[in-house]
């Protein structure tokens, strides 16, 4: 827009002249009221970001250099006493492989599902939108609703999941007392959820041109060659985006854990369902050792981040942005 | 995506006049109108064509059968007598709505629904409106270090949780705020940076004359924000509120960190759910009574499901959007 006001008097030096300085100056000072007025209306999320993201992270670092008493409100150093603690602790071990291993077990399957889903509703030409809307429901129910009917379906002797299993000839497991398919059970309510994602690939597939499948049709290209050599590259924006969303999501898994086997502090329970945002609830809120949890949340910092790193640079590779800008 | 958005204002010129002509064309980069261009149905179809839409539809159906199940057995669960919350069986041996009833006496389901509604409605608003707001800071306006803080917006949205739990619960503790229901809202009077993100894209897409015209007839940068931006927004406000409603509806871990240690009538939905499940379980010296457990997680699942009625295509594009764009 500057541009567009300063042309004029340029070009048309003898007509503007009484014109051509004070719009310089009346320049400067609208772009600083315009620079004032910015600030200001961004100016919420400046304080809040100083205070609950920027601010809240220091803290978090300091208390994990420090014991910090709630009670008398006090930290007192304790070096590296807390990251000491952590590398000797073996539950971090076991709510790390735990995390990792729900990770790697559930992000691929959303992604197949979800993308799955997608396909089969971008191929049919009528009803879609009816299953997308009743597919999404799932999405729309509370998790503490999910987690309270999936504690009746995937009870081990009653569940309908097993009878239904039965059903088939199939011998059901202990889903929620099977240190192994504690996990497992957990996917499973997170698949019943898997439409958020399935929208993202949906969106992203109907925004493939048509044309580019008949083109590759008419070089005889089958099924299998159009899906990966014309729908994938070009979808890859999408499975990039939900990969590294699901992961990071998949790092923090707590909701679910925490309804179906940690609701009760009374009771014990198997290390199978102690993830690593349980783990730091626990530390934090049930002991109260913040200098300890702040020390276990830096780590999953680094880890999410290491991770994210990672993904962006293979993802760099492999997703191809259209007209070449990513945004 | 980027070439549509500059061309956007070129292409409408000062066609201010037009009022609908803004609205349609943020409807359009919310992919609002994507659903009808996309019905080309292509050519007629072969015979093999119809079996393959056939086979199709089945498969969907199926997946509906698998999707839809838990919601059937929920409902039937929560007509069921004590003894027969397990049969699995889709229409209740006994028929029992007096459930329906005992669980408002069983349980302050009246409370922890109010705590949950003021929670969700004060939240939602706020968020809508913070974010609107800096969003049309980082939209319209020119600054120095704009796209930093904009990319800093995004980075923000990749932070795990976690790394600000603690922190912020001492953050809370400090103001003296825990144990009542502040932190549950709190933070959203300064924004979010997926609502941001999601507002200023939307922002984005109003033709900048409009608001250049505003500027020269002597409206102020507020005026410009409240009497142009902020009605031609509606669309995007009503993405923004039911997204931060339906997640704080949800929310569990806030809850669970501030309110647990109070009454049990301070309590949220979840959170109340939650203890339920515990005071009901065999396995706590409970009586088994999942049926009011059942009762409760419909008529906490009800208002979401009613709001994604009326506001389905806004959770939708809502979700699309953040895809495609992000």
């Amino acid at each position: 827009m500057s541009s567009t006001t300063a042309a004029p008097s340029a070009t048309a030096p003898p007509k503007g002249r009484r014109r051509a300085k004070p719009p310089r100056v009346r320049m400067t000072k609208l772009q600083r009221r315009e620079a004032i007025a910015g600030y200001l209306f961004i100016s919420p999320w400046i304080i809040g970001f100083l205070v609950f993201t920027l601010g809240a992270m220091v803290y978090s670092l300091v208390i994990s250099f420090s014991h910090y008493q709630l009670a008398t409100d006090t930290a007192r150093p304790a070096g590296l006493a807390n990251y000491q603690a952590l590398i000797e602790d073996p539950k971090i071990v076991t709510a790390l492989s735990n995390t990792l291993y729900y990770a790697v077990l559930a992000v691929p399957l959303e992604v197949a599902l979800a993308l799955g889903l997608a396909m089969l509703l971008n191929s049919v030409r009528r009803g879609a939108g009816f299953f997308r809307t009743l597919f999404y429901l799932p999405k729309m129910t509370p998790v503490v609703a999910t987690a309270s009917v999936f504690l009746l379906l995937l009870n081990g002797s009653q569940g309908a999941i097993n009878r239904g299993l039965g059903a088939l000839g199939i011998d059901g497991p202990q889903w929620l007392l099977d240190p192994a398919w504690i996990k497992p059970s957990i996917v499973l309510m997170t698949l019943w959820g898997v439409a958020g994602t399935m929208v993202i690939f949906l969106a992203a597939l109907q925004n493939v041109p048509r044309d580019l499948y008949e083109a590759a049709q008419l070089d005889g290209a089958g099924a299998w060659r159009r899906f990966w050599n014309v729908t994938l590259p070009l979808i890859s924006p999408a499975v990039f985006f939900n990969v590294l969303v699901l992961t990071i999501a998949a790092f923090q898994v707590f909701d679910q854990a925490y309804l179906l086997f940690h609701r009760d502090t009374a009771q014990g329970s198997s290390d199978a369902s102690l993830f690593y945002a349980i783990y730091l609830f626990q530390q934090a809120f049930r002991q109260f050792d913040f200098g300890f949890a702040a020390a276990m949340a830096w780590l999953l910092f680094v880890i999410i981040l290491l991770i994210s790193i990672v993904q962006m640079k293979v993802g760099n590779r492999f997703v191809h942005y259209e007209s070449g800008d990513p945004r | 995506m980027s070439a549509d958005l500059q061309a956007g204002p070129v292409q409408t010129g000062i066609a201010i006049a037009a009022s609908d002509e803004p609205e349609e064309r943020a409807d359009e980069r919310l992919g609002r109108r994507r659903p009808q261009r996309r019905r080309r149905r292509g050519p007629a179809l072969t015979p093999w064509g119809w079996v393959g839409q056939i086979v199709r539809w089945a498969l969907l159906l199926a997946c509906s059968a698998l999707f839809l199940y838990p919601f059937a057995w929920l409902l039937a669960a929560s007509f069921k007598p004590r003894g027969e919350v397990f049969d699995n069986r889709l229409i209740p041996q006994t028929f029992q709505p007096e459930n329906y009833v005992q669980v408002f006496s069983e349980l302050p389901l009246f409370a922890w629904l109010g705590n949950s509604v003021l929670i969700a409605l004060l939240a939602a608003t706020f968020v809508t409106i913070s974010s609107s707001l800096v969003a049309f800071g980082f939209a319209y306006f020119r600054f120095p270090g704009r796209n930093v803080l904009f990319g800093v917006v995004l980075a923000t949205m990749m932070l795990p949780g976690a790394v600000t739990l603690v922190p912020q619960y001492l953050i809370w503790n400090q103001l003296g705020f825990v144990g009542t229901n502040v932190p549950l809202w709190g933070a959203t009077l300064f924004g979010s940076a997926f609502y941001i993100f999601l507002q200023r894209q939307f922002f984005l897409s109003l033709p900048r004359d409009l608001f250049e015209a505003a500027r020269l007839d002597g409206l102020n940068a507020w005026g410009q924000f409240w009497r142009i931006a902020f009605p031609l927004s509606v669309p995007s406000f009503v993405i923004v509120f039911l997204f931060e409603f339906q997640s704080s509806w949800n929310n569990l871990q806030a809850a669970l960190i501030y309110l647990n240690a109070g009454s049990p009538e301070a309590y949220t939905v979840p959170l109340g759910i939650a203890s339920a499940m515990t005071k009901y379980s065999p396995a706590t010296g409970g009586q088994g009574d999942y049926q009011y457990v059942m009762v409760a997680a419909l008529i906490v699942t009800l208002p979401m499901l009613i709001l994604f009625a009326f506001g389905q295509r806004s959770f939708i594009e809502g979700i699309a959007t953040t895809g495609t764009k992000g």
